[in-house]
Order: C-alpha cells, then sequence, then structure tokens
C-alpha cells in the first residue's frame, strides 16, 4: 500500500464532470500533476485536502481513509499544502503566518494559554524558535517581521512554502509553487524541494506549467485532461507519450498542417 | 530625565485641579488625558506601571470623595472597556462581525437579577433573594450563563461570513431583548418591561462606600480580562483567532479547527460581557430591558472601531473616550448651548431663545458624536491605536526598513 493512494476519484460540478475515475498514488519523491488549463488539477488537490468531497471514490492516507475528515483534520494526520493564488494571512507578520501553521502540533490548551506557565513560555519559545528555523529553511528569516501582505510576490510562494512546512507534513501539496517566478528563482526553489525530500524523507505532489522545472525535478509525471489521467511515468517517457502531446498541441497537427500547404 | 518630570508633574498638576475644582468638567478631561499621557509617554515602565497604579487606585477614589459623579463615571468606564475587549476578541480577532453582543452582557445581568432579587420567588418558589455573598459565586455564573449563550449563537451562525453573520446575531441581540421584555408570562421570569428591583449588592469587607466597593470590582475585573485578552492574543489561539479572520479556508488548510475556534471566540468574548453584566445590574439595584437595547451593541461596537479593531490598548482607550464623550463631553456641550439659548443670545443675527424645539441642543448629542466618529473614520480608519504586531527578537539579524514600520492596519 502506498503512502497517498487515491482511486477512481470521480468529481462532478452539475452536468460537468471535472474529475472521472482519476487513480494517483505517492510512495515518496517528487510526483508532478501537469495537464492543461481546466484539466482537474486543482480540483484533485481539493478533494485530497478536504475542501471538496468526492461524489465516487477513495482516498487513503498511510491507509486511512479521508472521506469525511474536515481538511484540518486531513492537516493534522501529515498533509498540506499552498495555494494557487497564495492565500497568505495578509495582515499577520511572515513568522506568525509560519506559527499558524504549527496550529495541528500545538498539544496545549485554554487552560495552558491562561495559566501561562513555565511549561507554556517553553513551548512558545520553542515554537518561535522553529518558526524562525523553517523561515530561514526557505530564505526568509531577514522578513520575519514583516507584514505578509507587504512582501514581493516570490517571497510570498516561499513563505507558503514554510507555513505549510510548519505543520510537519509528510506530504506536501504545492500548487503552482513557481508562478510568477523567474527561471532562476523556480530552479532555486526546485533545488529547495529536492533538498527537503531528501531530508525530511517528505513526499511532495507538484502542480506546475512550467515544463522545464516539471522535467527537472519530478521522479514521475501524471498527466491529467478534461478530468481524465491520460498518461503516468517517468518525465522522459510522458514527454514522448502521443495522448500528452495530442493534449498539449491539438490533434492532428502534422495533417492540418498538411492540408493548409 | 525631563520626560519625566513632565509626566509626573502633569498627573500631579491634573490632580491638584481636579481637588481645586471639583464641578470642573475640564479639569476632570485633564486628569484623564495626563492618565493617557502616562500611558503613551516613553518612560521606564516600572515607573509607567507605578504612576498607573497611583492615578487608578489612590487619585480616582480620591477624586471620587470630593465628586462622587466621576467615580461613578469611572465605574461605567471600566464597565465598558470589559464589555469593548470582550467584543474586541469577537470582531477584532476573530473578525466575527457581532451586532448583538449586549444580550450576553443581559444575560449576565438577569441572570444575578432574578436569584439576587425577589424576583426568584415567581420563578422558583421561596427562598429569594440569595444572601447577598452569593454576588460573588454569581459572577462565576453569569460568566458561564454568556459564554453558554454565546456558543448557542455560535453554533447556528458558524457558516455564515460577513453581511449575513453580522444580521443574525442583530437579530439575536434583539431576541434577547424581546424575551426580557415579554418573558413575564406565563412564568414571571424578567418581570417584562417593569424590570427587576431591588437587586442584592454584595457583602463588602471593608468599611468602604458601594460607589468605591464597585469602583474597585470594575478595576480588578477590567485587570483580568486585559491579562487574560493579552494572553490569549499572544498565544496559539489569538493567532489562529486572527488566522480565521484573515482567511478562513487558509486557516482551515493549515490546521485551524474552524467550529472550536470560533465557538472559543465567541465564549471568551461573551463571558466577559456576563461577569459585567452581574456587576452592572447588582450596582444599579434595577435593570429593565431598555439597559439592553441595539443602540448599546452598537455603541460598545464604535468603541471598538474608533480604538483599533484587534487591539488591547485601542479597546481601552475607546471605551474610555466614547463614555466619556457621551457622559460628560456632550452632555456638557448640551447644557452650555442651552443655557446660551435660554440667556437669548444672539448669533450672526438670529436670537437662539427663538429655536424651535425641534432643533434643541440636547439632540446635538448624538449628531456630534456621529460626526466625531465618520471624522475619525476618514482621518485615521486603523483607530486610535491600531494594532501592534508582536516582534521576533532578532539575535544578530540587521533589521530590515521594512521589519521597522510594521504596526499595521488591521
Amino acid at each position: 500500500m502506498s503512502l497517498f493512494e487515491a482511486c477512481g476519484v470521480t468529481k462532478r460540478f452539475g452536468g460537468l464532470t471535472a474529475l472521472n475515475r482519476v487513480d494517483f498514488a505517492v510512495d515518496a519523491g517528487i510526483v508532478s500533476i501537469i495537464g492543461p488549463n481546466g484539466a482537474g488539477k486543482t480540483t484533485l488537490f481539493n478533494i485530497f485536502t478536504g475542501l471538496y468531497g468526492a461524489d465516487e471514490g477513495a482516498v487513503t492516507f498511510r491507509a486511512q481513509p479521508l472521506a469525511g475528515l474536515r481538511p484540518d483534520q486531513i492537516t493534522a494526520l501529515g498533509v498540506c499544502r499552498t495555494f494557487q493564488n497564495i492565500r497568505l494571512f495578509g495582515n499577520m507578520t511572515a513568522i506568525e503566518n509560519v506559527l499558524v501553521g504549527m496550529h495541528a502540533r500545538i498539544p496545549l490548551g485554554l487552560w495552558d494559554v491562561l495559566s501561562h506557565g513555565p511549561g507554556f513560555q517553553r513551548a512558545e519559545r520553542k515554537l518561535w524558535a522553529r518558526a524562525g528555523t523553517l523561515l530561514e529553511r526557505v530564505g526568509l528569516d531577514a522578513s520575519a517581521n514583516t507584514v505578509a501582505r507587504s512582501l514581493p510576490y516570490g517571497d510570498q510562494r516561499r513563505l507558503e512554502l514554510a507555513r505549510a512546512l510548519a505543520s510537519d507534513p509528510a506530504l506536501l501539496l504545492l500548487d503552482e509553487p513557481t508562478a510568477g517566478m523567474t527561471q532562476g528563482e523556480a530552479s532555486l526553489l526546485m533545488q529547495l524541494l529536492r533538498r527537503l525530500v531528501a531530508e525530511l524523507g517528505l513526499a511532495i505532489i507538484l502542480i506546475e506549467h512550467n515544463m522545464r522545472v516539471v522535467m527537472e525535478v519530478s521522479d514521475r509525471v501524471t498527466v491529467l485532461d478534461h478530468g481524465e489521467k491520460i498518461a503516468e511515468g517517468r518525465p522522459r517517457d510522458v514527454q514522448a507519450d502521443p495522448h500528452v502531446i495530442e493534449a498539449y498541441l491539438g490533434r492532428g497537427r502534422r495533417t492540418s498542417r498538411a492540408g493548409t500547404t | 530625565m525631563t520626560r519625566i518630570a513632565l509626566t509626573v508633574g502633569l498627573l500631579i498638576v491634573s490632580g491638584l485641579a481636579v481637588a481645586s475644582f471639583p464641578r470642573s468638567v475640564l479639569a476632570f478631561l485633564l486628569f484623564q488625558t495626563s492618565v493617557l499621557i502616562v500611558y503613551v509617554a516613553k518612560i521606564p515602565g516600572w515607573l509607567r506601571a507605578a504612576l498607573l497604579a497611583i492615578a487608578l487606585l489612590v487619585m480616582m477614589p480620591v477624586i471620587g470623595a470630593s465628586n462622587g459623579y466621576y467615580l461613578e463615571v469611572a465605574t461605567q468606564v471600566g464597565i465598558f472597556v470589559a464589555l469593548a475587549l470582550g467584543l474586541n476578541i469577537v470582531v477584532g480577532l476573530a473578525g466575527l462581525l457581532d451586532l448583538g453582543y449586549v444580550a450576553f452582557f443581559a444575560v449576565g445581568a438577569y441572570t444575578w437579577a432574578i436569584f439576587g432579587s425577589p424576583q426568584g420567588n415567581a420563578v422558583f418558589g421561596t427562598g429569594f433573594p440569595l444572601a447577598p455573598g452569593w454576588f460573588y459565586v454569581f459572577l462565576g455564573v453569569g460568566l458561564v450563563m454568556a459564554a453558554g449563550t454565546g456558543v448557542l449563537l455560535g453554533l447556528p451562525v458558524l457558516r455564515l461570513r460577513g453581511d449575513y453573520l453580522a444580521i443574525v446575531t442583530l437579530g439575536f441581540g434583539e431576541v434577547i431583548r424581546v424575551l426580557a421584555n415579554n418573558l413575564d408570562k406565563p412564568i414571571n421570569i424578567t418581570n417584562g418591561p417593569k424590570g427587576i428591583t431591588p437587586i442584592g449588592r454584595p457583602p463588602l469587607p471593608v468599611n468602604v462606600s458601594y460607589a468605591e466597593a464597585f469602583y474597585f470590582l470594575v478595576l480588578l475585573i477590567v485587570a483580568v480580562v486585559v491579562l487574560v485578552n493579552l494572553r490569549l492574543e499572544n498565544s496559539h489561539i489569538g493567532r489562529a483567532w486572527e488566522a480565521i479572520r484573515e482567511d478562513e479556508l487558509a486557516a482551515q488548510a493549515m490546521g485551524v479547527p474552524l467550529v472550536r475556534s470560533k465557538l472559543l471566540a465567541f465564549a471568551c468574548g461573551a463571558s466577559f460581557a456576563g461577569v459585567m453584566g452581574v456587576v452592572f445590574s447588582a450596582k444599579q439595584v434595577f435593570i429593565n430591558p431598555e439597559s439592553f437595547t441595539f443602540l448599546e451593541s452598537i455603541g460598545v461596537l464604535s468603541m471598538v472601531i474608533l480604538g483599533g479593531m484587534g487591539s488591547i490598548p485601542g479597546a481601552v482607550l475607546g471605551a474610555t473616550v466614547v463614555t466619556v464623550l457621551n457622559l460628560q463631553v456632550l452632555k456638557g456641550f448640551s447644557l452650555w448651548l442651552n443655557e446660551l439659548k435660554n440667556a437669548g443670545v444672539t448669533v450672526l443675527g438670529y436670537n437662539l431663545a427663538n429655536l424651535p424645539t425641534q432643533l434643541e441642543p440636547a439632540k446635538y448629542e448624538r449628531m456630534i458624536f456621529g460626526i466625531i466618529l465618520v471624522v475619525m473614520m476618514i482621518f485615521r480608519p486603523q483607530g486610535i491605536f491600531p494594532v501592534r504586531r508582536r516582534q521576533r527578537e532578532l539575535v544578530g539579524v540587521r533589521h530590515s526598513p521594512a521589519a521597522e514600520s510594521t504596526a499595521v492596519t488591521s
């Protein structure tokens, strides 16, 4: 059994079938999900993290079914995500954003907070120290006290990553983490992801449009089109797959060109 | 050094001013301002604490001895500070717009009013009023009742946001008031619009007047409420509330349980109001539904907004400013206008004595308050004391320019 498995996941919005019996599994390393706009990639993430319920099919993490669990419960199990359109807590500082990310891992209750005992203070100091380390890890330690919404775009993306890491996930879901980044920034981020996989034993699912990034960093690639999985495998194999070329470039590209000339 | 001398001097001068002119509103305002200046002045922390303690624990009761009304004003300020701090948790931190907050105040007030007066006999038979000593127990009972009501309100509105939440809470506030107004039959619980009296007052351990006793009791409760607020705000609970305010969906995805956090916010905010409700009913001896109108909820909300949403010093200052404005400044202003009118003073060739009754100065009070609010929102929308974000103590890391200016609006 894999770390994370989705089996026959189907999701319909009214008459539109956004996902149609998608199977998906992750064990370790970086798996990318690619596909044209509207292929159902983000919908898949929303089902994985409990924002939507699947109409059919099952999702399991460490053999535990996730159906019916709330997003915060899924996060507590060890699955955390970032968002395609950055969703930071804008009026809170960078380090506070990371601290919120730790919420599911804080074993303190209301009475600990109100009594403010030495145990609480020690725990709080540890949290701040760990949040600082996480910010350092993504290269934002100098901006720890900056309010999130006044950070530059690329920093916001990296802060989202740090915030997701703060929940100590075993599986990280990143929705277009390099969007809006230069090729240089994107490569740096991918090196960071590689390090995270190597050092923390994280598994990562990546939604990405930047093909150079995808091919460089992924262990496996899954291709979605119109809610269906059309290919899966090592990056090199997927790149050569005729279905994938068709999905991205259109059917009968050669013949139609032959027809016009 | 000069700064310390100036601050201390101002406090002494203002104290003397009130002592020499016990009837002058201006002297009392000067005293209040000097307390505020002690709070904001850049003086050592121990000195600030000492001066504030002297002003509130020694000077204020002495002033109250010469003019009892000032002590009453200070007590009312204290009650509203606690209310504003409670609402600040719900609206300022968790971002849940509650327009029916005074309902929790009413729950606390009626809890003690029924058990601490003969009214209890109408509900439970005999044995009421309870011995006055029960008042201290009922501070806790009022807290629990209000917190429970907060959870009851919270449960059905968990999925609502923004305008919808505001409308439902507004309705809830009215429901509580209407219940208080009509629960005199079939069983007489609240005695309807006639209200409940006499409500028992607590026995006092030392020989002081009730006015002073209530002042110190309110001060003590406010101190506890401020402490609780500070601890909540600087903990994972406070951060979770703020995260919900900023982005509910992202907060949940980061592991914040929405239901529990929101209910906790409602319960915490309500509990402060509940405690103060118990104190209020004992202090007033008489309560009726008129004390818990929608306007009161709006009043508390305007304190939070005026002071700065989500900011503890802001809520304290906002409550003080609004209460003093309503009780003293605007009253004094309309009295002054009335005097002008009665004296028949001519302004721009118009004799004020001819003013029609519809334009009586007393009726300007609310308008002027409204104008002040509007002007504040235009020129300082973040409030008087906006939130200061807690800074990480940076060890060996250079401050970036952006990190210097992180006092933020919310």
